[in-house]
């Protein structure tokens, strides 16, 4: 029986957290994500053709948007679970009334929930550099959501994988980040020659770039059942990861 | 009658309780204990000699090995959440979000306990452990000792029965010190079993009802606190003598005095606690000046607590 108390206090708690440096937290990507549009959407953008009938700026939305998610549903879940174990704050949840359950629906519903509202943020300002249209709302949200929370998993994991704050930025920057530049964010996988398309394909971001693209303009790389297929089941091993960890209690309890 | 129900229903019953961690230190080794209802507890033992890792194993934090835990009477292993709700626990280490603010925080560890959102009861914990008038500040800009007094209110927020206090005073000055042992007091008076760890054996003297001294991994002894003082409480006096002495006259054998290599000092360790100790050494005055011997000077002292737990961890005299 899920502690509703607990996962709620958890879920305020991280939530406070956010909204002490909200400034940092909103200021930061949506700066990046302009920076992008003014780049590639406005000064390069005009020279570059349409792809699949969608003007260039439009198309690299939905990959900008995919960037952000990945990168900040990572480290804010990331962050706020490393934190206490680095304060040592920690003690207090392990003693707590909850369990698995509890605490990632309040750690990862939190990290979800910032990278929500940064995601609104990053559409609003879109609006301001590019004329885009959403085609299926409902499922880009929808998928938007499932997203966030399975990189929030993926946060949650690294955070308590971590023991350092070097550790913690290692697999954003290294991983996903690269993996999301070469994941169909500026271009469609189309336009690469074989072998680099085939290669591609063994990008698990191009998944989910191609999937929230679909939800934006109804055409994409990949079928959208198979990017949905894809980041359920990875959520579905995060979640299956993060249970051994507290049933083992990794890097949690001694 | 109270105590005999309290000795058959014990609020904490450790049984065989043994941590052996990956590297293999054995941190804990069969460990039992009962934890009476209502009382104060003091776990003795130097550094490393398995508190933490005990209470660890209580709160959570720490997986035993082997061994059971029953609190409230019930399986703790099992009947974890119900029974996590009822225990609270201030840490040796000050640890917590340093930038949120105290109330904000108490609230919170309230809310973690599954307890229902009140203000009121905030309040009321931040005004005992006065720390109402700091409600609003961050936590790093609070001293030491305010500090480890958010801990205490974070621990009771949730009202709980019983409460582990992991070195509470350490690092406090002393009036902070004494202001917390009346807190531990008003605890005391409404029902919360406390077990206390710590380093200041004076403290244990003052709070305890009774005493457990641990010491790698093993209980060494359990008992009351006057009863342990009564049993292993040591008189020792020192008597300076007004002129040198060769050898320790023959009528002085049944005390057990030692003479020191000067010949101007008679040293007596004895009793037990019960005054049997003074009298001896009233007896050995009186002796002394019959035979002629004179003394300038009695020092006197009866041992402490603290005497008492150097013997044992150094002697591991055991129970």
């Amino acid at each position: 029986m899920i502690n509703f108390r607990s996962t709620w206090a958890i879920y305020l708690n991280e939530l406070a957290r956010f909204r002490r440096t909200i400034f940092g937290s909103l200021v930061g990507p949506v700066l990046t994500t302009s920076l992008y549009f003014i780049v590639f959407g406005a000064a390069i953008g005009g020279r570059m053709t349409d792809i699949g009938g969608v003007e260039y700026g439009a198309f690299i939305v939905p990959g900008l948007l995919m960037l952000t998610l990945l990168s900040e549903s990572t480290s804010n879940a990331s962050f706020g679970i490393y934190m206490p174990r680095f304060t040592g704050a920690i003690y207090e949840l392990l003693s707590a009334p909850v369990g698995v359950a509890e605490t990632l629906i309040g750690f990862v519903g939190a990290a979800a929930t910032k990278s929500l509202i940064l995601a609104a943020v990053i559409l609003v300002t879109a609006m301001l550099f590019v004329d885009y249209r959403i085609a299926h709302p409902l499922l880009a949200l929808l998928y938007i959501m499932l997203v966030a929370a399975s990189f929030s998993l993926l946060g949650f994991i690294l955070g308590i994988w971590a023991e350092g704050f070097e550790k913690l930025q290692l697999v954003p920057l290294l991983i996903l980040t690269p993996l999301t530049f070469l994941g169909g964010t500026f271009y469609s996988i189309d336009m690469l020659a074989e072998p680099w398309r085939t290669v591609a394909l063994f990008n698990p971001i191009v998944y989910l770039v191609s999937g929230l693209r679909w939800t934006f303009y109804g055409q994409a790389d990949v079928n959208i059942l198979v990017s949905f297929g894809v980041t359920a089941l990875f959520l579905a091993v995060c979640v299956t990861i993060i249970a051994v960890i507290f049933r083992t209690g990794w890097r949690l309890r001694s | 009658m109270a105590d005999v129900a309290a000795v058959a229903d014990p609020i904490l019953k450790i049984d065989k309780l043994s941590k052996i961690y990956p590297g293999g230190l054995k941190a804990l080794d069969e460990v039992s204990l009962e934890i009476r209802r209502g009382e104060i507890f003091g776990l003795l033992g130097p550094n490393g000699a398995g508190k933490t890792t005990l209470i660890g194993a209580v709160c959570g934090m720490v997986r035993p090995t082997s061994g059971t835990i029953h609190a409230f009477g019930s399986d703790l292993a099992r009947n974890w959440r119900g029974l996590r709700s009822r225990i609270g626990l201030v840490p040796q280490e000050l640890g917590f979000d340093m930038f949120d603010t105290v109330e904000r925080q108490v609230g919170y560890s309230r809310g973690l306990f599954g307890c229902a959102p009140d203000r009121g009861r905030v309040e009321e914990v931040l005004r005992s452990l006065s720390l109402w008038d700091k409600r609003g500040e961050q936590i790093r800009k609070l001293s030491g000792g305010m500090k480890r007094r958010v801990l205490i209110a974070k621990a009771l927020a949730h009202d709980p029965d019983l409460l582990f206090l992991d070195e509470p005073t350490a690092g406090v000055d002393v009036e902070l010190r004494r202001d917390m042992w009346r807190q531990i007091d008003t605890l005391r008076e409404q029902g919360v079993t406390i077990i206390l760890t710590t380093h200041y054996l004076e403290e244990a003297e003052e709070m305890a009802d009774r005493i457990g001294v641990i010491d790698k991994g093993r209980v060494l002894l359990v008992d009351d606190k006057h009863a342990m003082m009564r049993r292993l409480g040591r008189t020792e006096a020192r008597f300076t003598l007004a002129d040198r002495m060769d050898v320790l006259p023959a009528y002085l054998d049944p005390f057990g005095l030692t003479l020191d290599p000067a010949g101007t000092t008679l040293c007596y360790r004895g009793g037990d606690g019960t005054g049997r100790g003074k009298q001896e050494v009233a007896q050995i005055a009186r002796l002394l000046t019959q035979q002629g011997i004179l003394f300038t000077a009695i020092e006197q002292r009866e041992s402490t607590l603290e005497d008492i737990f150097v013997d044992l961890v150094e002697n591991g005299v055991a129970a």
